[in-house]
């Protein structure tokens, strides 16, 4: 079994989909001769060929409604949008089209289509380049959001995405890429979209996490007592999220802890928080608590680990949520 | 004032296309502008009489435009649109009682009266809506091209769509993508023609000019308005202007346009004189242009100069059928608005929710029926 990073269990993905389906097309900013901003697609354009692999002009709103319209037609096309932020000149097309037309013409059009988009910080890059948006997307109905954080579950998840029948917007932490490598099937296999997986079992407190911040709070709880039992959630799915995952652990620690890079206000974690105390409410012997970006505009790179929540931060509200 | 010209063509080929079509081809024309004129007036009186919800914007006056690029295309090209779009719901093939029944919200409707007047979508009949966001289906329609070209040269095989035959050998297709002159100034529509130029995609972008973006006339809203051709040149594709007001004149110019961009598998544009005679929707003052000026727009009605010519010219149709053909139009139409009226509104305990997703999240909004775990007693 190979041993991959997370850029290079993508590609594989992307590959072998391409090769089980020849409605899979990818297109995007420099995809094909370049192999992507971030090296994602490399070598697929010679494999399949410019017609497959699609360079297109610097035009996410282009790129996005030519997917639309693709899709619409039955295909199964794979925009890239080389980073978070430029999901703004394409948001028209995603949001106002790709995401309504199954309510809107009650089933008969579907727009089975994989967004790709790098997203969060950590890299040095500044805002547009180093956001976190996924609670946006996740607030549209229509929208599926998925975000995994390892090489493992970023294939099995990619291969999810591209067979669903709904627009998936497939988020891939750039700050973890190329930061480890783990073993990934080369066999076929998917993950369902809405299924969070447990990363540590515990017993006195849930963190629920997801893409790059895993690894911080993996990071706190080697900092913590050896006798706090953390309950490690990585939610791997924005939207539908596993919210038995989330509940059947809550009632059995008490306490959670919501660990998210995005500003704090109106993040994914309210939701979660809301939904926790409407499950769970009698169950928590603490508030739920929110470690996330301040709610301020990504800052550049000198202050980038200021804003990042991190093992410190995540560890210290273990700690107020225990001590509750 | 409005810049825009009625002026009859000045062309004149030495043998017209549409002169070697079959009568009944030709008769079939006039009938569904007929038919589209009745729907849209009747459409204006149930808005008025608050059957129709939301918003709703008529196509009368521009009943040529439709017609005549419809007719020069094979049943299963693919074609998108903006919001003005029941005359293409119909020219399609639509049916009128769906198509009513859509904007009174009734479950009969073309999409179960979830899309309403702006969102037409009649798959079996390639047409992949209506659209509210003006300029938004412009790159849509790249990607139908995309996908058509994909097709033939890819795939070597039809994707699976319903009528589809499977093993059916793929053919040339070619898409339509009509837009307002509106849409113009829309960033979108540079984006989609770039593509489309670039990539050498089949798809016409029709201009369906009427002078008017809601308020704004044409030469206060786009450069190079006398001639429109030249933003297609910006992209190396093809421009034309074209008369929209005969119908046998737009079809002679545009179906070798079609029959071109089809075999050579590349983009057009085209800039569609037309003219609208209501107000942009139901609720405008037009205070934008003058009654003289509507009236001498409808002193060269598409419809009147259509059926002179079939009565008068060509001679193949009598005054007593076009009578008959206006009556049947009036009951089709009295029979889609009573189908409409007649019809249930979706039942909210299985309509509301449905379809957003093919399988939505356990316990998503609104059905609060979280089943394992502690059920909140309040939801």
């Amino acid at each position: 079994m190979p041993s991959l990073t997370l850029v290079q269990s993508i590609n594989l993905a992307l590959q072998q989909e391409m090769e089980r389906d020849e409605r899979v097309v990818i297109l995007g900013e420099d995809v094909g001769l370049n192999g992507g901003v971030f090296r994602v697609t490399e070598g697929l354009q010679k494999r399949f060929g410019p017609e497959r692999v699609v360079d297109t002009p610097l035009a996410e709103s282009g790129i996005m409604g030519t997917a639309i319209g693709l899709a619409m037609a039955g295909m199964r096309p794979i925009p890239e949008i080389q980073f978070e932020g430029f999901l703004g000149p394409a948001y028209d097309q995603l949001v106002n089209h790709a995401a309504r037309y199954r309510t809107r013409t009650r089933g008969a059009v579907t727009i089975p289509l994989t967004v790709r988009v790098p997203v969060g910080g950590g890299i040095h890059a500044p805002e547009l380049h180093s956001d976190s948006p996924e609670a946006i997307y996740a607030h549209h109905p229509g929208l599926k959001v998925v975000m995994p954080a390892t090489p493992y579950d970023a294939k099995g998840l990619l291969l999810s995405a591209i067979r669903d029948p709904d627009p998936v917007v497939f988020f891939e932490p750039k700050r973890v890429y190329r930061s480890f490598r783990e073993e990934v099937p080369e066999d076929d296999y998917t993950i369902p979209i809405g299924e969070a997986k447990v990363v540590n079992e515990g017993t006195d407190v849930t963190v629920v996490t997801w893409g790059a911040t895993v690894f911080e709070c993996l990071a706190a709880m080697d900092k913590l007592p050896e006798d706090v039992s953390v309950e490690l959630i990585d939610l791997r799915s924005i939207y539908p999220f596993d919210l038995d995952a989330v509940v059947n652990s809550v009632q059995k620690t008490g306490r959670c802890v919501v660990v998210h890079e995005a500003p704090k206000t109106a993040g994914f974690g309210a939701e979660i928080a809301a939904s926790i105390q409407e499950h769970g409410f009698l169950h928590l012997k603490a508030p739920v608590q929110r470690v996330a970006g301040f709610d301020t505009v990504m800052p550049y790179y000198k202050l980038e680990l200021d804003y990042l929540p991190d093992a410190k931060r995540v560890g210290e509200a273990v700690q107020q949520v225990l001590a509750y | 004032m409005a810049q825009i010209s009625a002026k009859p063509p000045t062309t004149s080929r030495p043998r017209r296309l549409s002169a070697g079509l079959p009568d009944t081809t030709v008769i079939g024309w006039l009938r569904q502008m007929v038919l589209i004129r009745e729907f849209e007036n009747r459409t204006g009186q149930a808005y008025q009489q608050a059957k129709i919800g939301g918003f709703c914007h008529l196509y009368t006056g521009q009943e040529a435009a439709v017609v005549g690029t419809i007719a020069a295309t094979e049943p299963d090209d693919p074609i998108v649109t903006a919001y003005r779009d029941h005359g293409h719901a119909l020219a399609r093939g639509m049916d009128p009682g769906a198509c009513m029944a859509e904007m009174f919200g009734k479950i009969t409707g073309c999409a179960k009266g979830k899309g309403g007047s702006m969102h037409m979508f009649d798959k079996p009949h390639w047409l992949f809506g209506g659209h509210g966001i003006v300029g938004a289906q412009t790159p849509l329609g790249a990607g139908l091209a995309f996908a058509a070209k994909y097709e033939y040269e890819v795939l070597r095989k039809p994707l699976p769509n319903p009528g589809v035959e499977q093993g059916s050998p793929a053919k040339k297709k070619v898409a339509l993508c009509y837009l307002g002159d509106g849409a113009l100034n829309q960033g979108a529509l540079h984006e989609a023609m770039n593509l489309a130029g670039l990539f050498g995609l089949p798809v016409i972008y029709v201009v369906e000019n009427n002078g008017y973006s809601m308020g704004t006339s044409i030469a206060r809203g786009t450069t190079m308005a006398d001639d429109l051709t030249k933003k297609a040149d910006a992209y190396g594709i093809t421009g034309r202007t074209i008369d929209g007001f005969d119908v046998m004149h737009l079809y002679d110019e545009f179906k070798p346009l079609v029959d071109e961009c089809r075999a050579a598998q590349r983009p057009a544009f085209v800039d569609l004189k037309t003219y609208r005679y209501l107000g942009h929707s139901m609720s405008d003052p037009q205070k934008y242009r003058t009654k003289d000026e509507v009236d001498q727009f409808k002193a060269k009605d598409s419809i009147d100069r259509m059926a002179h010519h079939l009565m008068e010219e060509r001679r193949c149709l009598p005054e007593d059928a076009f009578m008959a053909m206006q009556k049947e139009a009036k009951e089709v139409v009295r029979a889609a608005l009573e189908f409409a009226e007649q019809s249930p509104a979706p039942d909210p305990a299985t309509e509301l929710y449905s379809d957003v997703l093919v399988n939505p999240m356990p316990g998503m909004s609104p059905s609060g029926e979280y089943v394992r775990g502690a059920k909140n007693p309040l939801l």
